[in-house]
């Protein structure tokens, strides 16, 4: 297993991921994560983003290749290891994900579940130090009014707050967001994203955030990945991203004409 | 005219209207015999009333007994089903885990209450131990059965998110899975509480304690003003029991 994490918070090598056998979705990607920042992961839809990120925590099975995070190999750990690693690591969601009939409190301690007891967690009982922690989360987030209201009650925007919250309450050190506005309008989405830049550079916790509208990318990340084809072929900075690597990694160049006013904002 | 002739129905139809004649001359149905039969009806009728209340303390220990039947076997088929649903539902469980689970299920539902009331009254001997175990087992093919499909309905997303998070299993069913079924697994196991109210008066029949054994009893010594109070009092106990379901479900909001 290799060790040589080199300050990086997530080294991924050669990942393979093939739902089917012979047609790999991910072909063999390599990228070092910094200990801080976003990493924007841009690429037309299909083309592995989301399974790139559910990789690293093993929503998905990777197929081949390593995941390094806190010094060990993600892939090869076993399922009680698997479910220490994954407290570490915060996942919001294009869809929110939350417990519909739970409310907003229930649905943010749920990030406390991998340290408490199941017995516990049926009754609820929850240590104060992790409730009062909920609290001031929620009031980071701006969602002090809808603490006990069920969170099918909440707006999108509201609910990714949720989701945001139920992340941050797992102290994690690394947090994954797959698509976190593609549900949302413009305006909430750079709500969302401002959001989640400042909490992640706040507390340092370095995010990988899956996001398939460019300008946002450019806007809110500290680097850029641009993949297709399950393969990567943009990584650098915002500013290097060329209307040629958009080319290369959506195909084609008509929809490029003028998208700096279309999107978001 | 165009619309082509559907041979194969019309035959179907008339192979269906002379079965249906040929049963009603097997079993010797004339209009005679229905006649006949309102006569009878008719002398019946005269006999139940008016309802004798005088043995009240026989018909109410019968209905007492009745009713715990009902509720101990629910609630015992309850607890069981549980589990047993949650082994069984496919989108949480792999297929090694779920067929002897479902196999379970689908023996417990293949005969009639009372059929296996009968077993249970030759296996553990006459009385109310019988009829609990019987319907125990009938709730649990039901109640299994219903609680595996709500399972197997549940969105996946909350159920991922709360496995993000590295909750263990049974943190995850409590967080992911529970709160989506909670509210309909309280309207299915009212339902099977309504119904093992009815099956509880029927078990008695075959000696599996219970109203129905009072009621057999009064049937073969022909005391139908006592048999038309058991009646009624049945009546009265379900409507009761409707009344009691339709309270829990309402303080559960489900």
């Amino acid at each position: 297993m290799a060790q040589n994490t080199d300050g990086a918070a997530l080294v991924i090598r050669s990942l393979v991921k093939a739902y089917v056998r012979g047609k790999p979705v991910l072909n063999g990607i390599t990228l070092d994560i910094a200990s801080d920042g976003i990493t924007a992961i841009i690429g037309p839809s299909g083309t592995g983003k989301s399974t790139l990120i559910r990789c690293i925590n093993r929503l998905v099975e990777p197929t081949s290749g390593e995941i390094i995070f806190a010094g060990r190999n993600l892939v090869t750990l076993n399922r009680r290891e698997l479910r220490a690693a994954r407290r570490q690591i915060g996942m919001v969601f294009q869809e929110y994900n939350l417990v519909e009939r739970l409310t907003v409190m229930e649905n943010v301690l749920s990030g406390r579940l991998g340290y408490v007891s199941p017995f516990k967690a049926w009754l609820r009982r929850f240590p104060p130090a992790d409730i009062n922690e909920a609290y001031a989360l929620l009031e980071t987030v701006g969602l002090t009014p809808h603490v006990h209201a069920r969170a099918d009650a909440l707006s999108g925007g509201q609910r990714q707050r949720v989701g945001i919250a139920r992340a941050l309450m797992q102290r994690p050190k690394l947090l994954l967001a797959d698509e976190p506005t593609s549900s949302l309008d413009p305006k909430t989405s750079v709500e969302i994203m401002t959001l989640m830049r400042d909490l992640s550079a706040q507390r340092g916790i370095p995010a990988i955030v899956n996001i398939h509208n460019v300008a946002l990318a450019r806007r809110f990340a500290t680097r850029i990945v641009g993949l297709s084809g399950g393969a990567v072929v943009f990584d650098g900075a915002p500013d290097a991203l060329s209307d040629a690597y958009l080319k290369q990694i959506y195909g084609g160049e008509s929809w490029l004409d003028g998208h700096s006013e279309n999107d978001s904002d | 005219m165009g619309a082509p002739v559907n041979w194969p129905a019309r035959i179907a139809w008339l192979v269906f209207a002379l079965y249906f004649a040929y049963a009603l001359s097997h079993l010797q149905l004339t209009p005679a015999r229905f006649i006949a039969g309102l006569d009878f009806g008719y002398k019946f009728l005269a006999k139940l009333f008016p309802p004798d209340f005088q043995r009240w303390e026989l018909l109410l220990k019968g209905l007492k007994e009745s009713l715990e039947i009902a509720i101990l076997a629910s609630v015992l088929g309850l607890i069981i089903s549980l589990p047993v649903s949650l082994l069984a539902a496919r989108n949480l469980m792999p297929a090694w885990v779920t067929w002897p689970a479902r196999m379970l299920m689908v023996v417990c539902r293949s005969f009639h209450p009372v059929i296996i009331a009968i077993l249970f009254v030759k296996a553990v001997g006459f009385g109310a131990l019988a009829g609990i175990l019987a319907l125990t087992v009938a709730s649990l093919g039901f109640l299994g059965k219903l609680f595996t499909e709500a399972i197997e309905e549940i969105s996946l997303k909350q159920v991922e998110a709360v496995r993000a998070t590295g909750a263990p299993f049974m943190s995850v069913i409590a967080f992911g899975v529970a709160p989506q079924v909670f509210s309909r697994f309280i309207g299915f196991a009212s339902y099977e509480l309504d119904s093992n109210l009815r099956n509880s008066t029927m078990v008695g029949i075959v000696g599996a304690g219970g109203i129905g054994g009072t009621l057999f009893a009064a049937f073969q010594r022909f005391d139908y003003d006592f048999v038309c109070a058991i009646i009624l009092s049945i009546i009265g106990m379900i409507i009761v029991g409707e009344v009691l379901t339709h309270v829990v479900k309402k303080v559960f909001r489900a």
